[in-house]
């Protein structure tokens, strides 16, 4: 029969532990991008060209190479300068990275809506900067674009399978062991899809869920009059 | 003569090639209310956003209860403010805005809260307390937990005077804060206006089209025309007796439309 079912069973185990180290990937990676995201439009709307040119230059930087050649940069080259990293790190740094960028331009987004007069009322209550940001801004920017963001984060998921590049060993790199060692690939590399496959799903509907909330909340905070 | 609370000395505000005011010299004495009326583009509200430290002035200096504002002493000499000197000197000028910009995602006593803890250092219980009794004299002691999306437009604009006194400025600057309002709305905020002339001892700039309002409240009106003050004088005089032709034409056109 073209699928082993006796085979499916046997390697069940080793794919489901490799599948809670992909999603460390994502959960971790993905941290570092909404944190590091959130930094970097902050840092690009600076009043100073000296922080917000170079800034603005460091993410289209990023953005325009491809997350594997980050990979291989931080894995394969930041030894050349003495930074050693585990595999594992330097992939969650590089993801966290690249889809920081692509995070950052979402943030950007929502945080050049927020109305002039919020910034106005701001200054006139005599809060600093952090204040305002903190307390102010950052609360009506983020929530407009948590599906964007969700969005990101469903696609970084998707690209672990490039930490294979690097022997991480998340799900694709461990179903490529398994058929190497059995020389089937079609139970491994199936299962591998089909996790992704219901992963994402899940991810999408949770995404959905959460925008529903905030539009609820956004529309009438306080709760229903 | 004591020191004027505010005072612009030969101020002048240009956008590019556009002088909005020109060497503007204005002096306010403590608890004096003066209304500013003008047509609009002849710099009236922009009197208000540099006070506020919204806009940066050009040239001259504006002086806050005899310290200057946009500038600061070094070395024997006056030099443009740092971020610092401004929100030192700030503090003492509240101001309330044509659209409220209360913020959306807070109570209206969370608005009024917020400055007072994280600029004044006041303990949150503390706040509340003051925030309450604000939001009570404002007349909305019972809406101290909506949001403003909950509110009318009358009662948001209470809200930000409140949240605005919160503060305990010296100057309360009004910008045109009832021209966003519906008509039946305008009254209950210029009865908080009156009340607050009566029983604070605050010096009030307000910006308006209100022209009744403005010669039964104001001490001074200031007819702003081309970037400078054309005419200014007692209510009486201004409204009953302008001299100066250009205040005459807008006093005429604004009857006309009401």
């Amino acid at each position: 029969m073209f699928w082993d079912w006796g085979y499916t069973l046997e390697i069940m185990p080793t794919l489901l532990r490799a599948s809670l180290i992909t999603l460390q990937a994502t959960v971790l990676g993905f941290l570092l991008a909404a944190s590091l995201g959130l930094v970097l439009a902050i840092l690009r709307m600076s009043q100073s060209r000296w922080v917000s040119l170079p800034t603005g230059a460091f993410v289209e930087f990023v953005r325009s190479t491809p997350v594997l050649i980050q990979i291989f940069f931080i894995f394969f080259v930041f030894p050349e300068f003495g930074i050693v990293l585990p595999a594992m790190v330097a992939g969650v740094i590089a993801l966290g990275l690249h889809y920081g960028a692509y995070c950052s331009e979402v943030y950007r987004a929502g945080l050049e809506n927020i109305p002039k007069g919020q910034w106005e009322a701001s200054v006139a209550l005599n809060l600093s900067p952090y204040v305002t940001f903190r307390d102010i801004i950052i609360p009506q920017a983020i929530p407009p674009v948590v599906p964007a963001l969700g969005n990101y984060l469903v696609a970084l998921f998707k690209e672990t399978p490039l930490l294979s590049a690097i022997a991480v060993l998340e799900l694709m790199q461990t179903a490529k062991i398994l058929g190497s060692q059995s020389f089937r690939y079609v139970e491994p590399i199936t299962i591998v899809g089909l996790f992704f496959l219901v992963f994402s799903l899940i991810a999408a509907a949770l995404i959905r869920q959460v925008e529903a909330w905030l539009n609820r909340s956004l529309r009438n905070p306080g709760g229903a009059r | 003569m004591t020191t004027p609370m505010v005072k612009f000395d030969k101020v002048t505000k240009r956008y590019g090639s556009l002088t909005v005011l020109d060497s503007l010299d204005l002096e306010i004495a403590a608890n004096e209310k003066v209304a500013i009326i003008g047509p609009s583009g002849s710099g009236k509200t922009t009197v208000l956003r540099m006070l506020m430290t919204l806009e940066r002035i050009n040239e001259g200096i504006i002086y806050v209860d005899g310290e200057p504002l946009t500038h600061m002493e070094k070395n024997g000499t006056l030099v443009p403010a740092d971020q610092r000197h401004l929100r030192r000197v700030r503090g003492n000028i509240g101001m309330v805005f044509q659209h409220f910009n209360l913020f959306p995602h807070m109570s209206a006593i969370r608005n009024c809260m917020e400055a007072p803890v994280n600029v004044l250092g006041m303990p949150k219980a503390e706040a509340r307390e003051r925030a309450a009794e604000l939001l009570d004299m404002v007349g909305l002691g019972d809406k101290v937990d909506q949001y403003p999306s909950q509110l009318s437009g009358g009662q948001q604009q209470r809200v930000a005077i409140a949240r605005a006194l919160a503060m305990r400025p010296k100057v309360m600057l009004f910008d045109e804060v009832t021209s966003a309002l519906d008509p039946e709305l305008v009254g209950e905020v210029l009865n908080v206006i009156r009340k607050l002339g009566s029983e604070h001892n605050l010096t009030m700039l307000m910006v308006t089209h209100q022209m009744g309002f403005a010669r039964e409240f104001a001490d001074r009106v200031c007819f702003f025309y081309g970037g400078k003050i054309a005419e200014e004088g007692a209510p009486d005089e201004i409204f009953s007796n302008p001299e100066n032709e250009r205040t005459r034409q807008f006093l005429s056109a604004v009857l006309e439309a009401n």
